[in-house]
């Protein structure tokens, strides 16, 4: 049986792909180099590591109102994450979310989703069933 | 969630695909945040600098323009927080032509939904301060954290998107701020130092965002020996929102929702004071101090400048002269621009060698762009606010009094 993770109704399509994980937090407008589609700021956890097309999943959201325009800038260029896993999300990008249909889930069950899910793991995420599987693993 | 009838019928479209588009985001965000029903708003803010828009955010806006007037038109008043741009300065600064293309463009695409274009972050101060229980939309979070707090009015950081579609519907999703219930106070910080000057004032912004750390956190502030003005509760509350995310404190005694400390915590007993202590102002100093080091910036914005600190400024400046190599740029909205042009403030500033600069600032005007343009590094100011943004533009900020950063600009170094 796979893992299933159960959290809050999210945004955005259903999606499958590949984890990327972090114990860190997340800014658009500070911790990423939105052309080459990396981690850019030196501090971050996932620092140098290509988000295009993973499930990120991180511990929440930071940063001001001008996020709220850029994930629908990032899913335009075509790189950008598939889609988001945080254990809280704020107000602005779960708005930046829903503005560019991009797949969002947070308030999980489980203390901590960045402890749950390992970087390279198989994720099924269901954003209006408010569930995360984890396919190669049980 | 409820929906009420009018609210249906845009989703259906029968209003157009504009207000579809508006009430279809609410409903995805509202449901997100567990909101019951929509709530009515008595004024929008959009956050909307092509900065943060990029192309592909102008072309959106262009989108909407193009549908007819019965449809696009805004149904609340709405403004806008600070542009890219400031069309009579961009070339003093090297902003580029592409920069003022872009903005004229979204300038135009809001005109036509009938936003008023009044590019400033300090409205509360300037435009129609918000009233106690007002719903609003708003979109800076230097503007909400002040209107909820200072004023008792109820917003959540609204993002450019989501305060376009509360103008489009004249309602917003009824979540966080909007609920009594998030908005008694959390933690407790109490002054063993107070602010000596506006500096200081965001510093201590600066120092309970950081312990705040938080949303859905609400600082209760304690210690003060008087009322704050309206520049001093600006400066705090938008370091506050900048550090930690903040969207509401209270002061006992000074803001609206809190008569006295009980009130601050719903009634319930106030949870152990944190101290607030000259040793956190000085370690707060010290993460930006960089005594001896030349200074390329000088800026006076992050919020925009009251008529008050403009005339400040206007008296700090008089009879000296900007050192050739430093930049001093004092930045305000177009209202007070004109206020401070009439009262000699502008005169004054600029016979100094130093820039005006209106409806911009400093941290949304391509600031990467302009210091790859100018070879500015090393940048100095009096707001808390932007030490913390600015550095994830490239610069090396320092943090000092509006007098002391006046005088290293004369110096060209930092004294």
């Amino acid at each position: 049986m796979p893992i299933v993770l159960r959290c809050h109704p999210g945004i955005g399509p259903a999606v499958e792909g590949e984890a990327l994980v972090a114990e860190d937090n997340f800014s658009a407008r500070y911790d990423l180099d939105r052309k080459q589609g990396v981690f850019s700021r030196p501090a971050h956890k996932l620092h140098g590591q290509s988000y295009r097309d993973r499930i990120l999943v991180l511990n929440t959201a930071k940063g001001g109102v001008a996020s709220a325009w850029m994930l629908r800038e990032m899913k335009q260029s075509g790189v950008t994450p598939l889609a988001f896993l945080f254990n809280s999300v704020n107000t602005i990008l779960a708005q930046g979310a829903a503005f560019g249909e991009v797949t969002m889930v947070d308030r999980f069950d489980c203390p901590d989703v960045t402890r749950e899910v390992r970087t390279g793991d198989r994720l099924r995420v269901d954003p209006a069933a408010g569930e995360v599987t984890i396919l190669n693993r049980d | 969630m409820r929906l009420d009838e009018e609210t249906e019928a845009m989703l259906a479209g029968s209003q157009g695909p504009v207000r579809r588009w508006a009430a279809e985001h609410q409903v995805v965000v509202g449901r997100f945040f567990d909101a019951e029903d929509l709530v009515p708003v008595g004024q929008a803010h959009i956050m909307a600098d092509t900065e943060a828009t990029g192309p592909t955010g102008v072309a959106f806006m262009e989108e909407l323009a193009r549908a007819p007037l019965a449809e696009r038109r805004v149904r609340i008043p709405t403004i806008t927080d600070p542009r890219g741009v400031d069309f009579k300065a961009y070339e003093r600064l090297k902003q580029t032509e592409e920069m003022v293309g872009l903005e004229a463009r979204l300038i135009k695409a809001f005109e036509a939904l009938g936003v008023m274009m009044t590019n400033t972050c300090i409205n509360y101060q300037t435009i129609l301060p918000p009233v106690k229980g007002e719903h609003l939309a708003f979109g800076d979070t230097g503007v909400v954290i002040y209107s909820n707090s200072v004023l008792g009015a109820r917003s959540n950081f609204e993002g450019g998107p989501s305060a376009l579609a509360a103008a489009l519907t004249g309602k917003t999703p009824r979540y966080g701020y909007h609920l009594d219930r998030h908005r008694v106070g959390t933690l407790h910080f109490e002054l063993k130092r107070r602010p000596r000057d506006l500096s200081e004032w965001g510093a201590l912004g600066g120092i309970v965002g950081r312990r705040t750390d938080g949303y859905w956190r609400v600082p209760v502030i304690t210690g003060l020996d008087r009322a704050p003005n309206s520049d001093e509760l600006k400066h705090f509350g938008a370091a506050a929102a900048s550090f930690g995310s903040v969207a509401l404190f209270h002061m006992p005694g000074v803001t609206p929702e809190a008569p006295d400390l009980a009130s601050a915590f719903g009634g319930r007993p106030a949870p152990k004071a944190e101290a607030i202590t000259d040793a956190d102002f000085e370690a707060f100093y010290e993460t930006y101090a960089a005594r001896g080091d030349k200074v390329d910036v000088v800026v006076f914005s992050a919020p925009q400048l009251s008529l008050l600190e403009m005339e400040m400024v206007a008296g700090l400046v008089d009879g000296r002269a900007v050192h050739p190599e430093t930049t001093l740029i004092a930045i305000t909205s177009p209202e007070i621009k004109g206020a401070a042009d009439r009262m000699g403030f502008t005169h004054r500033i600029e016979a100094s060698g130093g820039i005006v600069l209106e409806g911009v600032c400093f941290y949304q005007s391509y600031a990467r762009e302009m210091a790859e343009a100018n070879g500015w590094s090393r940048l100095l100011t009096n707001s808390a606010k932007l030490v913390n943004i600015i550095g994830g533009y490239g610069y090396k900020p320092t943090l000092a009094s509006m007098e002391r950063c006046v005088d290293c600009a004369v110096a060209g170094r930092i004294l």
